[in-house]
Formats: structure tokens, sequence, C-alpha cells
């Protein structure tokens, strides 16, 4: 599987003769990795590379998830790269990379496959984040992006080094067994701290959310809609890694910091996201309550709480997915989208694109009976279930708050004369899409149990 | 089966979708092909369904299909239940149904809503056989909202006139009380049985007699009356019994075709058949029993008196709707629940009939209701006349028509039951006999016989409609003639809906009335002997005594007897009642609540109080992401040194 992802990525280094073979090729490179995942799931749980690598339910499913996000991610941008002449085969090489990267991180099973697969997919993303060279901005946030990087992967290496020093270990599972002789070790927890921190960078959640907002505003919108997606499912993977299989011994000292990290996260996330009147910097507030959300899932530290936020996970990837897709769709005439009064009037310039739209925001507000609502509800369920209900009125309340800008999207799509008359248009294939996608977030939420159940499969 | 179960609901649901959504791509003509072909659809198929589950060695269909969510040990499914009393009801609303979407492509031609309309009958009879199809208490209020809510839809479907938006708010309004109860009721179940499915909740029922319940301290509420009764608040609010009923002649502001389809043939139904449903229940409280056969007596007699003095040819229909509501709910009381689902399904067709001919007659004389202002249209419509004759033949239940078996057996029912209560509903149900016969046949004569008393250029004008709004009509006739001889015996007496349906012995009125039943030809000539088919003659009599022989009885009547008229014309007050205590009353206590609660409280302080704060602080904390990076770098490392200081104080 990992061979032909690299042969691919090879082919194309050399194919750059025609930009659509590229894309081609790589489209199909996702597919074949897709059927290849399906094809080579164990029973159980299989490891290779001595050890290092592992394949079990989860990292399937989240592989099976991020391959198929990455598809999409791929259909929406391609006009797009292509018009905006950004270099289109890097573009293609370094998503690639990073999908690789995502894998890796997925199944990993010690320390050192975990960070190298993250900075595959780090160094990817602050390429990608650079990709539109003439643009001053876009240099600006990759630089951010990329120094800010450094400094989470720094404290991650450090959290790592000092946990190899208290337990004796790279291996999770030694980890975890070294933990439960000794819970007490002062130099784990030290160094749990700071692997938190790296975590919480990855995520984007507050207080080390500053590189989102200035990235998903600054990058290209394409590479925008990349980092949104599946990279969220990726860090869930390494949350997951870390805490769960490494540290699940540490819960206590752990669920502390989560609850801080999820609380800020979910607060300020909706409470900037309100003054904000650039979509995409929206958006990327939006992004940063939703992680607060996902982690509110994991510190339940319970099985139910684990597979509620792989669910959250998933579904906001597709719903992100979909929201960065209508944007790009309607970026078409080399101008970029910036204002959320860019989106007014929508509804009569392309129906279909205004209707996923709204599926997009209802659900991110969580109402039924959009998969949003239902992905809240799982999460907020396994809170309240290790008591912790002020964390989960806390929540509501905000994602309350947080409704307001997203029926403010609403209002402008549909009850607002649109600036421009001339209608929004897209290949059949990207509508195609789009459409899909936007049945998609309505019909999980009306049957959940089609990714719930392989959610729930995963940690039991 | 399983197959067919599910596709029977989601074919109409896919018209509905079609016509709703894309109707104006489709065009007219495709709009009604696709929710007709829907419809039919679920027609075959709940035929196929019937003729299955009439087999002698038929199961009863009942499985999850989906389980949406589970919640606190609560289970919320989607399920069917297919048994024989739910194949029935399927059966009678996908005819009813298909007869309307044909004869509305002749009511609707000119209509501007035309694709509108369409989606929504669609999606009333998905919503419908959903009610109907349920195994949970849970999809059974999905159900029951759902056609509400395509109800109100439907009444106020021409919503720039007045009327129609007052008469769907008090639809609405009326069926938000009778929800409520609805609600309740349900919540009882749950709590006291445990579970929403059908099946649990019947197994658990038995251990809950004799527990007790206190609402208001110190008053002992018996559990299984209460649950009873709150689920019957729900049955009074949907099927317009007293004195919830106040809607349902409004309700008639509407197009006609919903009106046969909506509020006269199957929504209004959902009460009764729910009641059925739930038999298991209601036969464990003998209060509740009362109560239902209490009120739908009420019902049936008080409601047929002001069908008497309606001047609107929908209106005198719709009291008559009222009032045979009135008698299922006396069969239901009764616990002659056959004899309801019978009533019902016998009903569904003349009823639809009666109303479709009314729409047609509407049609000729161009919108006029009144039927003042109609009369001898015997010779202009004759197919109109002749469909009306059957359907009001079979209203008054004259012997041999459908009408007739179903509503002697309720009467016969009555009078053998033994609960409280049942010699006044007995003393009710005849009265409402003779009633029923004089309103039917005074609407009747005024509208086909005598002289003609509408203007030159409207008769000139007046023809029979065309092809689509008489065949339904046609093909409802027949139903109304024949289908009562040919089911009551296996739906009465033969046990038909097997476990569907269980009556405790001491109440089992119609296992008397089936050890004297030796076929339906015995039953009518039974039906010579008995008190209700002379008042039934009388009545017809009476009406073309006063109405066609000497008009001026009536003028001279309600001169004399101005109280007794008022009284009626003003409905017995409830209207009036309503509007000034109910609605005024609300209406002053939301203005204090507006001025003081609202405006200065919630939108002064805590509205615009919240929103101003959370703007501001959102402004404010917003400066934050100054886009320098040392202060990001900053903020990690605060945020780190803010993670470590778990570690301290939980070290």
């Amino acid at each position: 599987m990992l061979c032909a992802i690299c042969a691919i990525l090879l082919c194309d280094l050399y194919s750059k003769d025609g930009r659509r073979l590229t894309y081609i090729l790589s489209q199909v490179a996702l597919v074949g990795t897709l059927f290849f995942t399906w094809g080579v799931t164990p029973d159980g749980s299989a490891t290779a590379f001595g050890g290092s690598f592992v394949m079990d339910t989860m990292s399937s499913v989240l592989k099976s998830w991020i391959l198929i996000v990455s598809i999409g991610v791929l259909l929406y941008s391609r006009d797009y790269v292509l018009e905006r002449e950004i270099t289109t085969g890097e573009y293609y090489t370094l998503a690639l990379s990073g999908v690789l990267g995502m894998m890796i991180m997925v199944s990993s099973s010690t320390m050192l496959t975990l960070y190298l697969g993250l900075e595959l997919l780090s160094l990817s993303l602050y390429a990608m984040a650079a990709l539109n060279r003439k643009d001053v901005r876009c240099a600006e946030a990759a630089m951010k992006y990329f120094v800010l990087g450094a400094l989470a992967s720094g404290l991650l290496l450090y959290g790592i080094s000092m946990i190899y020093g208290a337990t004796g270990s790279l291996v999770f599972s030694e980890i975890a067994a070294a933990m439960a002789a000794d819970s007490s070790s002062s130099a784990a927890v030290f160094g749990l701290a700071f692997v938190v921190a790296g975590i919480a960078f990855k995520f984007g959640a507050a207080p080390f959310h500053m590189w989102v907002p200035d990235v998903y505003d600054g990058a290209p919108t394409s590479v925008t809609l990349y980092i949104s997606a599946a990279p969220k499912m990726a860090a869930f993977a390494l949350a997951i890694r870390f805490l769960v299989d490494g540290l699940g011994t540490a819960h206590d000292s752990w669920q502390g910091m989560l609850v801080i990290l999820a609380l800020l996260s979910i607060v300020l996330g909706n409470l900037i996201a309100i003054a904000q009147v650039s979509i995409k910097r929206m958006l990327a507030y939006s992004t940063i309550s939703h992680v607060g959300f996902i982690l509110l899932g994991v510190l339940s530290g319970q099985a139910e709480g684990y597979s509620a936020s792989m669910f959250y996970a998933i579904t906001y990837a597709l719903t992100s997915m979909a929201a960065f897709g209508v944007i790009l769709v309607m970026d078409r005439n080399g101008v970029d989208i910036h204002l959320l009064t860019d989106l007014r009037g929508l509804f009569r310039r392309n129906p279909v694109y205004a209707f996923v739209m709204l599926i997009v925001m209802v659900s991110m507000a969580g109402v039924p009976p959009t998969v949003g609502f239902y992905a809240k509800f799982v999460v907020l369920d396994a809170v309240v279930s290790v008591g912790l209900i002020w964390l989960a009125v806390v929540a509501v309340v905000f994602s309350v708050v947080g409704a307001f800008y997203y029926l403010r999207v609403i209002k402008y799509m549909f009850f607002d004369d649109p600036i421009e008359a001339q209608p929004v248009l897209a290949p059949i294939d990207v509508s195609a899409g789009l459409a899909v996608n936007g049945a998609a977030l309505l019909m999980l939420g009306l049957f959940p149990g089609w990714i719930m159940a392989a959610c729930i499969a995963a940690f039991s | 089966m399983k197959l067919l179960y599910i596709l029977t609901p989601l074919a109409p649901l896919f018209g509905a979708i079609a016509c709703g959504f894309f109707g104006r791509k489709l065009g007219r003509t495709n709009s009604h092909r696709v929710a007709i072909a829907g419809v039919a659809v679920a027609f075959l198929f709940s035929l196929i369904a019937l003729i299955v589950q009439m087999g002698d060695d038929a199961k009863v269909f009942n499985e999850t299909i989906y389980t949406w969510m589970v919640s606190g040990g609560i289970k919320f499914e989607v399920g069917f239940l297919v048994d024989r009393l739910t194949v029935v009801m399927m059966t009678v609303v996908t005819s009813v149904s298909l007869m309307v979407h044909i004869y509305t492509i002749g009511y609707m031609h000119d209509d501007p809503g035309y694709q509108r309309f369409f989606s929504y009958i669609s999606l009333f009879t998905f919503a419908m056989l959903m009610l109907v199809m349920a195994n949970n208490f849970m999809q059974l209020f999905f159900g029951w909202e759902a056609v509400g809510l395509v109800s109100y839809l439907l009444i106020g479907f021409w919503y720039k006139k007045p009327t129609a938006i007052f008469a769907n708010l008090k639809a609405f309004l009326v069926n938000r009380v009778g929800d409520f109860g609805f609600l309740l009721g349900i919540a009882a179940v749950l709590v006291y049985m445990g579970s929403l499915n059908y099946t649990e909740v019947f197994a658990a029922a038995p251990a809950v007699v004799g527990q007790s319940m206190e609402v208001i301290p110190g008053v002992a509420w018996s559990v299984m009356t209460v649950t009873c009764i709150c689920l019957f608040i729900g049955a009074m609010g949907k099927s317009a019994q007293i004195p919830l009923h106040v809607w349902l002649p409004d309700s008639m502001e509407g197009p006609t075709p919903i009106s046969a389809l909506i509020h006269a043939a199957t929504m209004v139904t959902a009460g009764i058949f729910m009641v059925a449903r739930m038999s298991p229940l209601f036969e464990l409280s003998e209060t509740a029993l009362s109560f239902v056969l209490i009120i739908g007596s009420l019902t049936a007699l008080l409601m047929g008196l002001i069908g008497i003095v309606q001047n609107d040819i929908k209106r005198v229909v719709a009291y008559s709707t009222l009032s045979q509501l009135g008698y299922m709910t006396v069969a239901l009381g009764a616990s002659a629940y056959g004899a309801a689902i019978f009533h019902l399904m016998t009903h569904a067709f003349f009823k639809a009939l009666l109303f479709l001919a009314a729409g047609s007659v509407i049609i000729a004389l161009h919108h006029e209701q009144d039927i003042r202002k109609m009369g001898g249209l015997k010779k202009y419509m004759p197919v109109t006349y002749w469909t009306s004759l059957i359907g009001t033949l079979a209203l008054i239940g004259f012997p041999g028509f459908s009408g007739f078996f179903s509503k002697d057996a309720i009467i016969e029912a009555v009078h053998h039951s033994q609960i409280t209560g049942a010699s006044f509903a007995y003393v009710c149900v005849l009265l409402g006999v003779f009633i029923t016969a004089y309103y039917s046949f005074r609407m009747f004569f005024l509208v086909f016989h005598g002289e003609t008393r509408m203007d030159d250029h409207t008769r000139d004008h007046c023809h029979e409609p065309p092809r689509v709004v008489t065949v339904p009509l046609i093909l409802l006739a027949i139903p109304s003639v024949i289908l009562g001889a040919m089911t009551i015996g296996p739906m009465l007496f033969g046990g038909f809906f097997g476990d569907a349906i269980q009556v405790a012995p001491e109440h089992d009125v119609l296992a008397e009335l089936g050890a004297g039943y030796h076929g339906a030809f015995q039953f009518v000539l039974h039906g010579f002997k008995t008190p209700a088919l002379y008042l039934a003659l009388a009545g017809a009599v009476a009406a073309w005594f006063i109405h066609l022989q000497k008009p001026g009885i009536a003028t001279w009547f309600a001169e004399k007897f101005s109280v007794v008229h008022r009284i009626l014309d003003n409905k017995y007050g409830f209207d009036a009642f309503n509007e000034k205590v109910f609605a005024g009353g609300a209406r002053q206590v939301a203005d204090r609540l507006w001025k003081v609660g609202d405006v200065k409280l919630i939108d002064g302080l805590m509205v615009n109080g919240t929103a101003n704060g959370i703007g501001l602080i959102s402004n404010i904390v917003r400066t934050l992401q100054t886009g320098y990076l040392f202060h990001y770098a900053f903020a990690m490392i605060v945020g780190l040194l803010a993670l470590l200081s778990v570690f301290i104080f939980s070290a």
C-alpha cells in the first residue's frame, strides 16, 4: 500500500508535461490506495516494519475517510489551481505526500513513526501554504505557520524525549505497560504536558490556534480546503495514539489539560467568529470551536467518547470540505472570495450550491436532522456520562452563540440580493461531488449508524 | 415483503419531493403524473399487503427497520407493524388518496399552485401511511404531527384568503391542545411502561393496572385511566370531538379535494385508528372507556343538530363528518373497535364521495357554495346527482347500503353495552339517526330538486364537469353501495383483526351481536325490526315535506323557536367562548407579558444585552489576533504553562 503511493508519487514527479495527467494520476493513486486499504484489512490487528506500523480497525476506518476526503478535495480544487496558475504539479505531489504522512500517523504504533508521519504532513502543509509565491499575504501566512509549527514540533519532541526517558520505550504498548507499573512518574507527566501542547497545535486548539486564521485566510483557498479537512482526522489519530494507546493510565492528568483546551477553543472560536467579516477567517474560527468539540469526546476517557469524537472528526471533515468546496466554485473569475457579503444572493445565482451551503451551515450549527446535530449530541452525551455536566452546558451555550454567524451566512445567501447577477457554474463532476457531499451530510444525520457503527467498532 | 412495506410509504414521498422541489421544471402534466404514479404504487402495494394479510396463515409483520438513536435506554426507532388493522387502513388511505389525486386534476385545473397542491397531498399520503404502519409511539407521533402539518398547509392553501389563514391558524391551535394531551399520554406510557414499542408496552400494561399517581398531591389517580384519557385527548383533537371540534368546520376553507381526503376520509380518523390500536390499553380502564363513550355520543348528536341550520354545502357535509366521527368514537367507547374501524372504512368512501360530489357542484356553479342559491341541479348534472344520492343513502344508513351495516352495528353494540353511560349514548345515537337523515336530505333536496335559484348566467354555464371529476365519483360510489354487505361478516364477527384488537371478555359486545348474526341479508331483515331504520326514514320524509312541499315551515320554525335556532346557528357558542375566553384572555395576558417581560426584561436586558455583550467581547477578543509572530509564540508558551500548571496541581 505504501509502496503503491510512493511509486505513483515518483511517477507524478516526472510527468509534469500535462497537468491533467497529474490530476488523473493523483486521483487514480488515491482510489487505488483506497481499494488497497479495504482489501488488506485484517480481522484483528497486524503490525509491520518491526512493530512500528499497525493496522487495526481505527486505522483502516480513518484511512478510508482520509482518502475519500482527499479525493473530494482534489476534485474541488482542480479548476482553481489550474486557473490560478499555481504550480500544479507541486500541489498534487505535496497533497499526496501529505496524505501519505497522515496515513503513517494513523497507523503508527511507536512515537517515532508517529512523529515521522506528522512531520511529513506538516512539511507538505508548510509548502502548500506558500504555493502562491506571488502573494505577499500567502508568504507571510506560510512563514508564520512554519515558525510556529517548528516550535510546536520542538515541544512535541521534547515531550517525547521526556516520556522516553521516563519509560524507556518508544512503543506505545510498552509505554502503557510502564506507566501502568508506575503511574506517578512525574517526568512522564511533565512530558505529557508538552505532548499535549504539540497535539493542540496540530489540531489548532486554543490557545495554540493563532496560526489557524492567518493560514486559512492567507493560503490559496484550495490549500485551505486541504488543511481544513483530512488533517483533522489525522490529528484525532495523533491524540488517540499518544493519549489513549500510550498514556491511557495518565488519564487524570491529561483530562484536565484537555478540559482547558476544549473550553478555550469553544469559547474563543465561537466568540471571535462573530466579529469576522472574511468568510475564510470565520470558518477558521469555527474550525477552532469544532476542534473543541472533538477534544470534548477525547477527554471523557471512555470508548464511547472516543468513538463519538471520531465520528465528529470524520463528519466535520466532510462538512468543512463542502463549505470550502462551494467557496472554491464561487471563486471562478480570478478574484478570491473574501468577505461574507460576497455570498449574497447565492441562491439566485445557483440554488444547488446555496442548498449545499445551507446544509453545511445548519450542520455546523448543530441543528437536526443534519449530521452536525448528531455528532454534537454523541460527544455531549459522552461528556455528560463522565459527570462533566458544566462543561457540556458551556459547550451548548456557546454553540448557540455560534449559530448566529452560521445563520447570518444563510441570510446572505437566501434573502439578500446578489451583487453580481451572473450564475455560478462549475463542471458537472464538481457539481455532482458537491451535491453528493451535501446530501451525505443530511443522510448521515438521519442515518448516523452508517459511520457510527464503524467508529464504535474501532474502540471495542 | 419487508421491502414492499418500506416502499409503500416511500413511493408517495418520492412523488411529493418531485412535485415540491422540481415541480416548476416538471411542468403541470408531469407533476401530476409523478404524484399519481407514486400513490398508485402505494395503492397497489397496499392491495398486495391486504391480500397477503388476508391469507389464513398470514404472519403479522413487526420489525424495526432502523434505530435512529438510543438515549438513556429509550430507543428511537423507525419500524413497521403490519397486521390486518394496518392493511385495512392502508388500503382505505391509498385508495381514497388515489381517487382524490385524479379528481384534483379537474378541480385545481386553473390554480397557480397546482404542483404545490400535488406535492402536499402526496406528502400527506406518506405521513398517513407512516402513522398507520408505525410499530412504536415515536413514529406514531411523527406521523401524527406530519399529517397535522400538511393539514395546516392545505387549509391555508389559498394563502391570500384571510378566512383560510384564520381557519388554518385555528386548526393549528386547537390541534396543539390535543397534541399536548397526546404527548402527555405518550410520556405516561414511557414512564410507567418503560418502552415506546407497541408490543413491549402492551405486554407491560397489565402490570400497571392498580398503580396510581398523584398529579395533584393528595389526589390519587389510576395511572391507566390518566394515560388513556391523555391519549384520547390527542384523538379528540385530531378526530374533532367536542370540545376540540371547532377547527373542522372552518377547515372547509381549503380546496374541496383535501376536505374529502384529509378532513373526512383519512386524517380525522387517525384518532379513531389510534384508539383502536391502543385497545389493549383502553380495555384496562373502564373509566376511560366511559369518557370516550360520552364524548362520542355528545359529538354525534350535537354536531348533527348544527348541520340542520347550515347553508354552506361544504359545511353541512363537514358537520355530518363530525357527527359520524362521534359514532365511531361511541363504538370505541363501547369496546366495539371492529365496528368503529368498519364504520371508519365505509364512511371514508361515502363521505369522500359526498365531498367530491359537493366539489363537483361547486365547480359547475363557479365556486358558489350557498345551497340557498342552488336547486334543480338534477337535470344539469345527472352523474353528480345519482352518485350524491348513493352517498346520501349510504350516510343515512338505508338498508343494503354500506353505511347501514356499519351504523346499525354501532347502534346495536351500544345497545348491548353495559358500561357507564351506555344508555345515554344509545339515546343519542338513535336521535342522531333521525337528524342525519334530515340534514342529509335537506341538503340533497335543496341542491338537486325544487326550483333553480341561481342567476341566469350561472345556470347557462352549468354542466357536468370533465371526466377526471366524474370517474372518481363513480369509482367511489361502488364501494359506498356494496362494501358494507361484503365485509360485515368477516370484519365484525369473523375475528378478522386477530390479535390486533384486544377486547376484555366482559366488554365484548360484538361477540354478543355475533351470536345472533346469520349473514348480511339477515342483518338487513333485522334492521327492519329496529327503531333506527324508521327514524332514518322519518328524517328523510320530514326533509322532503319541510323543504320541498311546504318551504314555509322552516322559516316559521326559525321564527317561532328563534332561541333554538340562534343557539344552533352560533354552534352552541363554542367559537365565541374560545375567542373571548381563551383567545382574548391569552391575548391580554400575552400583552402584559410582552410589555413587561418581553420588551423590558428579555429584549432589553437579555437578548439585546447578551447580543451586545457578546459582540463587544468578540470585538475585544479579536484584537488578540495581532498578526505578530512573537505574540502568537507568546500565547503558545502561556498555554503550555497553563497545561503544566494542571500537571502541578493534579500531582
